[in-house]
């Protein structure tokens, strides 16, 4: 009776969700253009795009967050205005937005019941919804501790905690923006069979990304945004990963990386036994050896947290270890005034920060400013004894600029209005400007539209074809396979192994992220 | 000393406190929102002139603590309309707020009064009396016990026994109604509020029309009930010591009462003991009377652990684009 009732309305009712020419401007910039958009009841439907392609501000508008200049909205046929998120809330619709909403220091139970209490007084909501999440846990898999703090949750669990308020709230339609950007593909895989659940008890999703393989994973139909308008929507068995990339983008673009075979040289750098131990005197590396030779792109895979960013740290200066590291041969200080940024930079280390927000940029200076920083002290940039030469510095990058395509390409606008994949390339050109015989870079494409992740991951293998060093770190599974020439496994702040990507695979890779012995499994 | 002094200085404590209690607690509410308050100490200045200035002139003490209310709250609602609905700097709008009303008491206090920036003393019902507790007075000559009673906790005025009341009062609020949670979540994270559909805005207003209606018994409780009758720049402090006390509280009200009967001690220590014989070595008057406030000093510059203010608190909301 239930598959009766389900194909029945899947062919015949009314969409969940139909929004017809909506349009939002901001000022002068147009991020929604006259979308139209049909949800059938019952189904995960992917909307997929670059960043600013419109997304977000689209759903938005779903969630009464902002309003839109014109169109309508339809919830389950019926003409439904949404002016704010009380309206959404009780039209259904649930919102996991992709900086999640919560109040740190409350419990999980707390932050469930803020806005849906059933009284003045709070003891009857508490107890009730500690009724209803332990229904929830166990019909989706959703299973939180509901006393616990958020502060003490892990970036998976607080992601429950979302869309436990959304079903709290009794929401038939769920809208997921950037899901899976925060979280291992453990906890991702998790996410999915919640949403798999979901789907079977007749919800209905929305889901928000730019990674074509989860679209292609979950979804039964797929929308494409491009600079705020719809361009395309078809169902996903129909499609290709490819095929999207190009509605994507508007134009062909390169899925695998098209490299030639490495052709290594002597070694540059040799990590012998490095240990860090971070202030909390937990041992965040516990005794790393490796080795990158000239013209190879070494690849660390392996889920965040298990000392890859600690690795970087130590080899760029910024964090302080044991052991002994050497650059082609040459021991390099690591205590001492020598140990700092800086002299790394000297020995030609060049280092791309895995944030690049916080350790790349600064975000409210010019781009000429941050093309130089950490090179700053470099003759070449100064007019005399006090003052800094201003104008080669700015010509120099509007050099760069142009050469990485950075867009727009103007020097003086702060790093804070440039796209994420344009903020990469102007901390990309720095580092790989000055023409260094190491290159550290971690995760080079977090948040990067894929056209720009081609062109990065061009420069990269240009680099390496000129004979240099690099160390590549990356959470993503496939940028690790397809840039490296070996690939080594962290977890635990050990190296687990080490593969060539060619005789290796993502499930051999990801039993070693997760502590297992590939041999021995 | 002997039994009777103790009580005597722990008496004073209590009367002293009071204010601070008030202004603390009024403080809190407004912090626990996340609007930054330094203009408790106008607030309650502007409450104690026009309480004064009402009581005198109708000789009802009840209509004084009624203008003494609605003058802190109109300040409050200025203070709102800064931070709030114009998301200015929460800072900036407490400074001007205390040097309109430092200025404007004394000035209204001239042209109303011509008493050289004060108020005509309050007599009879224009000031608060103290209330006998019941059996107080059968009690009294009990040991310890009836001694206590009848000094230290009988005998104040009504406000004392509604400061003293508003601690549990608050914390009940704060910590077992709706009304509270929401104003605990607007202080750490707005838009968990708002994505939750509740207003933001509303309940800023709400914490602070609260803090005004404290700030307000707070300024009516110096001139009507500690003294009789305004005199300018009556104050001395008192709001900074509130805010003092509330970090040292922790933005917690039951840590609230203990901080500012401390600070209240203090300050019925200097009062009582003007010149403090340390065998030979006479501490000066001066240094018992700054000695409050160089306790602020210390609190304030973090000596006292560590102390997180609620997360939002000082920003305005604005949703993100």
């Amino acid at each position: 009776m239930n598959t009766v009732t389900q194909t029945g309305r899947q062919e015949t009712a009314a969409p969940a969700i139909e929004l017809r020419g909506i349009s939002k401007a901001f000022g002068p910039v147009q991020a929604n253009k006259d979308i139209s958009i049909r949800v059938m009841p019952g189904t995960i439907h992917g909307i997929i795009g670059e960043n600013g392609a419109g997304k977000s501000t689209l759903m938005s508008i779903l969630y009464g967050f902002y309003k839109a200049d014109a169109g309508e909205i339809f919830i389950n046929g019926n003409l439904t205005p949404i002016p704010d998120s009380q309206t959404a809330i009780r039209a259904g619709i649930g919102m996991v937005f992709q900086h999640f909403k919560l109040v740190q220091n409350f419990t999980v139970l707390e932050n469930v019941i803020l806005g849906a209490e059933d009284g003045a007084l709070l003891r009857p909501s508490l107890s009730k919804a500690r009724g209803t999440l332990k229904r929830l846990a166990e019909e989706y898999e959703l299973n939180v501790d509901p006393d616990a703090l958020i502060e003490d949750l892990s970036v998976g669990h607080q992601q429950r905690v979302e869309i436990l308020k959304a079903l709290y709230r009794e929401a038939d339609i769920l809208i997921l923006d950037e899901p899976t950007g925060v979280l291992t593909p453990a906890e991702a895989d998790h996410l999915f069979r919640i949403l798999e659940n979901l789907k079977r008890e007749g919800k209905t999703i929305i889901l928000i990304t730019h990674k074509l393989r989860e679209i292609m994973h979950i979804t039964d139909t797929v929308s494409v945004m491009r600079r705020g308008e719809m361009t395309a929507t078809v169902k996903t068995a129909e499609t290709s990963p490819e095929k999207l990339a190009e509605l994507m983008v508007g134009r062909k673009v390169l899925l695998r990386v098209d490299k030639k075979p490495a052709a290594p040289g002597a070694n540059v750098l040799e990590v012998e036994n490095l240990r860090v131990v971070d202030e909390d005197g937990v041992e965040r590396l516990k005794g790393i050896s490796l080795n990158v030779r000239a013209g190879e792109i070494l690849g660390i895979a392996g889920v965040a947290g298990n000392g890859q960013s600690q690795l970087l740290e130590v080899l760029g200066g910024v964090a302080h270890g044991t052991g002994s590291i050497r650059i082609k041969g040459q021991e390099i200080d690591l205590t001492g005034k020598h140990s700092d940024a800086q002299s790394r930079r000297a020995r030609g280390i060049a280092h791309v920060p895995e944030d690049r927000q916080r350790e790349g940029l600064i975000m409210d200076f010019t781009a000429w400013e941050n093309s130089v920083f950490g090179y700053h002290h470099d003759p070449a940039y100064q007019k005399n004894k006090f003052l800094m030469d201003n104008a080669a510095i700015q010509n120099e990058t509007e050099g760069k600029m142009e050469r990485f395509d950075v867009r727009p390409p103007d020097p003086n606008l702060p790093a804070k209005s440039f796209s994420g994949g344009n903020q990469q390339k102007i901390v990309l050109a720095r580092e790989i400007e000055r023409n260094p015989d190491l290159l550290l870079i971690g995760q080079p494409t977090r948040g990067v539209d894929i056209g720009a992740i081609e062109f990065i991951h061009q420069q990269i293998i240009e680099l390496r074809d000129a004979g240099k060093a690099i160390l590549l770190v990356s959470v993503e599974l496939e940028e690790i396979l397809s840039m490296s020439d070996r690939i080594a496994v962290m977890f635990d702040g050990k190296i687990m192994g080490e593969r060539l990507p060619q005789e290796t695979d993502e499930k051999e890779l990801g039993l070693l992220m997760a502590g297992v012995n590939g041999e021995v499994a | 000393m002997d039994f009777a002094t103790v009580l005597q200085v722990f008496d004073s404590t209590v009367r002293l406190a009071t204010p601070l209690l008030l202004a603390c607690l009024a403080g809190l509410y407004s912090e626990r929102a996340g609007i930054f308050d330094i203009g408790l100490e106008g607030k309650m200045l502007a409450a104690a002139f026009f309480s004064g200035a009402v009581a005198a002139v109708t000789g009802s003490v009840w209509l004084g603590l009624l203008a003494g209310i609605a003058a802190s709250m109109a300040l409050s609602g200025i203070h709102g309309l800064a931070s709030i609905t114009f998301r200015g700097n929460q800072l900036i709008s407490g400074v001007a707020i205390n040097f309109l009303a430092a200025g404007l008491t004394v000035v209204i206090a001239q042209d109303w009064f011509q008493q050289g920036g004060r108020t005509p003393s309050l007599v009879g019902g224009a000031r608060f009396s103290p209330i006998e507790l019941p059996f107080a007075e059968a009690v009294k000559d009990v040991p310890i016990i009836g001694q206590t009673y009848y000094q230290l906790i009988s005998g104040h005025t009504a406000l004392v026994y509604i400061a003293f009341a508003m601690v549990p009062l608050t914390w009940w609020l704060l910590f077992r109604t709706r009304f509270g949670l929401r104003l605990r979540a607007v202080g750490e994270n707005p838009a968990a509020v708002d994505t939750a559909g509740v207003s933001v805005i509303g309940i800023r207003y709400a914490a602070v029309a609260i803090c005004g209606l404290l700030c307000g018994i707070a300024g009516a409780y110096l001139a009507t009930a500690l003294q009789a009758g305004f005199v300018k720049d009556m104050t001395a402090g008192r709001g900074y010591i509130a805010l003092a006390a509330l970090i040292f509280a922790k933005w917690r009200p039951w840590y609230a009462l203990s901080s500012t009967l401390l600070f209240g001690f203090l300050q019925a220590i200097a009062l009582r003991y003007q010149n403090i014989d340390l065998g030979g070595f006479v501490v000066p008057v001066q240094f018992m009377d700054a000695l409050p406030y160089i306790l602020t000093v210390v609190i304030l510059a973090g000596f006292v652990g560590k102390a997180i203010p609620p997360r939002a608190g000082g920003e305005p909301y604005a949703k993100e684009r």
